[in-house]
């Protein structure tokens, strides 16, 4: 089997019950597989289902483990891998704080435009931005704002969901 | 509590207190009886034990004990293992039951005390996270903050705990929930929301998996305790399709008992400390079928130069086994049980199957294999030789039926896996998984607790019968006749091996200084002590031993130099083997740098 570490974006369908989160995070670092990414909210509150997706990486079969480890805990409905179950649309939201004046502060403007960021905070001195994207997307808008004033960032880490009528 | 309240209709009206709730859902799981250990935390629960007589409850020394009692309360009827404990100190005690129950998928109910409810997160006394703590050694856990939750949530917990591939649940009950007072819901108006185990194979797999079988020339079986799990009946099916394929079977140390290892078909365990036979076999087969094991390290040694040639089934009802070490051709996920049904009438509709004269050269390779004789070993002089100490143990209690064996961990355990034949499932308790020294002694406690008129005997080692030897007390208590089979080396035996084999024999802290006197101990606990100091002594202390209607230490004086072998050191192959002093061939292996950092 090959020994190529992939990355792939797993959904899970879990009870929103006490500890659940506790569980699919203790099992990542218990059996030390890697977590890029992980969003948790309700998506369901009548059904009281919640839905986690997480971004990790690893060889095949490690990939497959992670599905079967997954699978086996006792609150989980549903794992899918959206990156094998056909076309997914993945998203991330990231709100970003840059502080400067002068042409620093028009420039910061001027990029965020292009990126279609949208302003959500503004004083004098800095603006927060607000953008949604892929991850590639906010990580070259937050290089762009390095050296024109970043201060800070806050990131959802990624939500995906499959394309087409169906349901995972 | 009286029966009749059982018999209420399921949603009753009235209210109940969590404690009686609690004792009137194990009632209705058929739990007949608990191993636990008071406390302040769960109070209410004595309380409602005491006022009751459908259960019965055994009083351990420490909690640890209670829950490898129950170990060997369910590993030997089948049933759930059932323990109540008390909050903190309770609950942590009894942790490494819990992580020995889940290496070894045994269902266990662990109902724990908590704190109430509010005092929650104050660190209030005997408070400690417990469902944070047992998260990662419990198949599934609960914290109970609802009274209305509480007997759904103890009905549950035994369905979790038995189906698909069983484990240990903790309950844990805060104590204003135990006095609360909520509804009773009966068992048969529980079900699971989402936990829904597949018990029957894929058929398409199965074909497929006979095909192989149908084409294979040098075919083994490999199975494991999966088999025990699945129950008595799936120990019938294998026995069927082994005879009637034909094919040699070897086993893992949790597999013993579901095929007789009288048979000749029967290759011995195989492994770490298996017999060259089926080491060999497993790796120079070209179909393996491996029927509810794990491909554990101890089986299979260096990945990479396990089975090279083989194609390779796997049944298992756990998904996550499939494929975890060793990739295979042809995963079943199922019950053992289910499976071989299907697989026995698809293997009789098979037009092809291997004949006698096909598999003719493949047995004969076995042969010379067996003729290896690698288990031997030369008792001489008045030094008594461990494997033979459980040569005459199996041979004086082979007429009795109903003998049940369990062990500590270490050498005297491969020694009993090797030496000792189980002819049927469920009458071998070890610690496998885990490897929990201080496991066999209340492991056999709750075997007899269990069949009270069977021979249950521990063969323990010195340095672990140390570690809960508390339970002596109990077993004392409660007039279970266990008997305690120490091979005294004076030493951790295997660590002993170990640092003989890989650390230049610096015996580093494995010396056993200052041991109790054995004799002196039982009769301190009211129990009776024997020894056997020489050769001449043996047999007349396993006659007595056995014939002693009450518990028994029996101290046997072994050589202490002893090693276990044959043995495939860790980072070999598996079919890279060290012999002992008898052997007539050379090693096949040698020990490496690279095996001294692996476990």
């Amino acid at each position: 089997m090959s020994e190529k570490i992939e990355k792939h974006t797993i959904s899970i369908v879990v009870d929103n019950e006490a500890g659940v989160l506790a569980r699919v995070i203790g099992l990542f670092s218990g059996r030390g597989y890697n977590i890029e990414s992980l969003t948790v909210a309700e998506t369901d509150r009548e059904r009281n289902i919640s839905r986690i997706t997480i971004v990790t990486s690893g060889t095949p079969m490690v990939i497959e483990q992670i599905k079967a480890q997954l699978g086996r805990l006792v609150p989980v409905h549903r794992v899918g891998d959206l990156t094998v179950e056909g076309p997914h649309v993945e998203r991330e939201l990231a709100l970003v704080k840059v502080a400067g004046t002068g042409e620093a502060r028009v420039e910061s403007l001027r990029i965020a435009d292009i990126f279609r960021a949208r302003v959500v905070d503004s004083t004098e001195r800095s603006f927060i931005f607000e953008l949604t994207g892929s991850t590639s997307k906010l990580d070259a808008f937050i290089n762009l704002m390095r050296p024109l004033g970043l201060v800070e960032v806050s990131r959802t880490g990624v939500v995906a969901i499959s394309r087409g009528p169906e349901p995972m | 509590m009286s029966r009749d309240r059982t018999e209420d209709k399921p949603h009753d009206e009235q209210r109940h207190s969590g404690a009686e709730i609690i004792i009137r859902a194990l009632a209705d799981q058929g739990v007949e009886v608990v191993f636990g250990y008071p406390g302040g935390a769960v109070l209410p629960i004595y309380d409602a034990l005491f006022q009751q007589n459908n259960i019965r409850h055994v009083l351990v020394r420490q909690e640890g004990g209670a829950v490898h009692a129950a170990e060997g309360y369910a590993r030997s009827t089948g049933r759930p293992g059932v323990v109540l404990v008390t909050s903190g100190p309770g609950a942590t005690n009894a942790v490494t039951g819990l992580a020995d129950a889940l290496m070894d998928s045994i269902p266990i109910v662990c109902l724990t005390g908590q704190v109430a409810t509010h005092m929650i997160g104050n660190d209030a006394f005997q408070e400690c996270d417990t469902s944070g703590i047992t998260r990662p050694c419990t198949k599934h856990n609960y914290l109970v903050k609802d009274p209305e939750r509480l007997a759904v949530t103890l009905h549950e917990a035994f369905y979790v705990a038995t189906n698909g591939r069983p484990g240990p649940v903790v309950i844990d009950l805060p104590k204003d929930i135990q006095v609360a007072e909520a509804p009773y819901v009966a068992p048969e108006n529980v079900e699971h929301r989402t936990y829904r185990p597949r018990v029957r194979g894929d058929y398409a797999a199965i074909q497929e998996a006979v095909s192989l079988m149908a084409h294979a020339r040098k075919p083994v079986f490999y199975t494991g305790g999966g088999v025990i799990n699945s129950g008595p009946e799936a120990s019938q099916l294998l026995r069927e399709l082994v005879r009637k394929s034909g094919f040699p079977i070897t086993s893992t140390l949790m597999g013993l008992g579901a095929y007789p290892a009288s048979d000749r078909q029967f290759l011995g365990m195989l492994g770490m400390h298996g017999t060259y036979e089926a080491n060999m076999a497993m790796h120079d087969c070209d179909v393996m079928i491996c029927v509810g094991a794990r491909f554990d390290d101890r089986v299979t040694g260096r990945l990479d130069a396990f089975s090279p040639g083989s194609k390779k089934i796997h049944i298992d009802i756990d998904p996550s086994s499939i494929n975890k070490n060793v990739a295979v051709d042809v995963p079943i996920v199922g019950d053992v049980a289910h499976v071989l049904r299907e697989m026995i009438e698809a293997y009789d509709a098979s037009p092809v199957k291997p004949s006698a004269e096909d598999l003719a050269p493949w047995w004969a390779d076995i042969a010379r294999w067996r003729s290896r004789n690698c288990l031997a070993f030369e008792q001489k002089g008045d030094v008594i030789k461990p494997q033979y100490a459980l040569k005459r143990l199996q041979e004086l209690t082979r007429e009795r039926g109903d003998v049940y064996f369990t062990t500590e961990v270490g050498q005297h355990q491969m020694w009993a896996a090797q030496f000792l034949e189980f002819e049927e499932p469920n009458h071998w308790m070890t610690s496998g998984g885990l490897g929990t020294m201080g496991y066999g002694l209340p492991a056999a406690m709750g075997v007899q607790v269990a069949h009270p008129d069977a021979l249950v005997i521990d063969v323990a080692g010195e340095a672990s019968t140390m570690m809960n030897i508390q339970e002596m007390s109990t077993l004392l208590q409660y007039r279970l006749p266990v008997k305690v089979f120490i091979l005294n080396n004076r030493y951790m035996g295997m660590v002993r091996q170990w640092q003989e084999l890989l650390h230049g024999g610096r015996y580093s802290e494995s010396y056993m200084d200052s041991l109790p006197d054995f004799v002196k101990l039982a009769e301190a606990f009211g129990a009776v002590g024997l020894r056997a100091e020489k050769l001449g002594d043996l047999d007349d202390v396993i006659r007595e031993m056995i014939e002693t209607p009450k518990a028994v230490i029996a101290d046997i004086a072994i050589d202490m130099k002893e090693n276990v072998y044959p043995m495939v050191p860790s980072g070999a192959a598996h079919n890279e083997m060290i012999f002992g002093p008898e052997d007539k061939g050379e090693s096949t292996a040698t020990v490496t740098d690279e095996g001294m950092a692996l476990v």
